[in-house]
């Protein structure tokens, strides 16, 4: 089975997101901001991380380049999922390594539909 | 809505679009008339009826429109356009060389999303750059085509089936609402069509988009407009099919593609054979009228 990462400080988005992700069958990891999420990734790499924008402690876009910077950080797709939907942000988050984006609010279709983008259904 | 209102109305449907509604469907009939009537002023379906039987076309056609399924998004089940990046564009660079010319039907377009998907991989096919490619896009819907044309989108819309690269690539943001480029746009010609009329005037086409609107129609009709889709398909040209929909057991104009599903390539036999019977018959008539008093 697959793993995916979900990253993000509201519990509900996190909740919202596994409930998805588990349809889609994936098991899930959860982490509450940047810093908790390096910290799950040091002890494995996940499949695929869902991962908000805004976070207390340390940001989705600084994680980012802390994880592509790891041994085989490179591996996981990650999906930014976010309410920062302006272009300059999207276009920020694809230079850092992002392989897709999501802008809130999401259904189960969008999400689908990007995973499936990046291969990973 | 009473029995005989909803035979009229299928009816109705039947004759206008091709929609050929079951007797289980008032539900369907009812959830998508009764806002619509309502909108006009009208108590509800009775009266509904009663109008378009007193002749009110503009209403008539509201009525068609509404009943029509524009359930689309970007790149809509992949596999098609994967086919037309790896192998139809390839080979039809190959075959149209002396030419450089191309052109593609996107036949019940809906709102867009299939035929600037078309667009977009046009424009990211290296081979095909300098040629002349037309982009037909027809509905049944002026409505939907107005929205096409705008080429706008809400936030809802791009992320089904889009990627995050073409939507920053081709898309201008505008708030919460996207609107394809200026060059995209101009890719895609718009016009009002009903395919079970007659489409001849189109020209012949090297690759049609079909898909997800023959499975509202029945056998005698899907029938006629696969034998009338073949003869504006060029012989080496190709007809994409959506994903529940397939010639076969329906109609021998089109062979499927071995290996690329939802692909159907004309079936240069059976148009050749249909092409002798042509000649031969109007030879005969040049005979008769020749000897004719």
């Amino acid at each position: 089975m697959r793993t995916c990462l979900v990253v993000d400080d509201s519990s509900v988005i996190r909740k919202v997101a596994r409930r998805i992700l588990e349809g889609l069958d994936f098991q899930i990891l959860e982490a509450e901001d940047g810093q908790k999420a390096l910290e799950v990734c040091k002890r494995g790499l996940p499949d695929a991380i869902l991962l908000d924008w805004n976070m207390p402690v340390m940001d989705g876009y600084e994680f980012l380049g802390n994880l592509r910077r790891m041994p085989g950080g490179d591996q996981p797709k990650v999906v930014f999922c976010t309410t920062e939907n302006d272009v300059a942000h999207i276009a920020r988050a694809l230079h850092a390594g992002a392989n897709e984006y999501i802008m809130k609010p999401f259904d189960k279709e969008i999400v689908t539909a990007k995973f499936q983008e990046v291969g990973l259904i | 809505m009473t029995p005989m209102d909803y035979e009229f109305l299928r009816k109705l449907l039947k004759e206008r679009s091709g929609l050929d509604l079951s007797s289980d469907k008032q539900y369907l009939v009812e959830s998508r008339l009764t806002p619509l009537a309502r909108r006009v002023g009208l108590s509800g379906i009775a009266e509904l009826v009663a109008k378009i039987k007193s002749g009110a076309e503009a209403l008539t056609l509201e009525v068609v429109e509404a009943m029509t399924t524009n359930e689309t998004f970007f790149f809509r089940d992949k596999i098609p356009f994967d086919h037309l990046r790896q192998t139809v564009l390839p080979e039809l660079v190959q075959a149209r060389a002396n030419r450089r010319s191309l052109r593609i039907w996107c036949a019940a377009s809906s709102t867009g999303q299939e035929p600037y998907s078309i667009a977009m991989c046009i424009k990211e096919f290296a081979p095909l750059a300098g040629w002349r490619v037309e982009i037909v896009a027809t509905d049944l819907s002026q409505g939907v085509l107005e929205k096409s044309k705008a080429g706008i989108f809400s936030q809802f819309e791009v992320q089904r089936g889009l990627p995050i690269q073409m939507l920053v690539k081709y898309f201008t943001q505008t708030g919460e609402l996207w609107q394809l480029n200026a060059d995209i746009r101009a890719m895609v010609q718009h016009r009002q069509l009903n395919l079970l009329q007659d489409f001849s005037h189109l020209g012949t086409f090297d690759v049609i988009f079909c898909r997800n609107v023959l499975i509202y129609f029945d056998q005698d009709t899907k029938i006629n407009i696969f034998d009338r889709l073949a003869r504006v398909l060029e012989p080496d040209g190709v007809l994409a099919l959506g994903a529940a929909e397939s010639v076969v057991g329906i109609s021998d104009a089109f062979r499927s593609c071995p290996e690329r599903r939802g692909l159907y390539r004309p079936n240069v036999t059976r148009t050749a054979r249909a092409g002798v019977t042509a000649m031969t018959l109007s030879a005969l008539k040049a005979f008769a009228a020749a000897a004719a008093p």
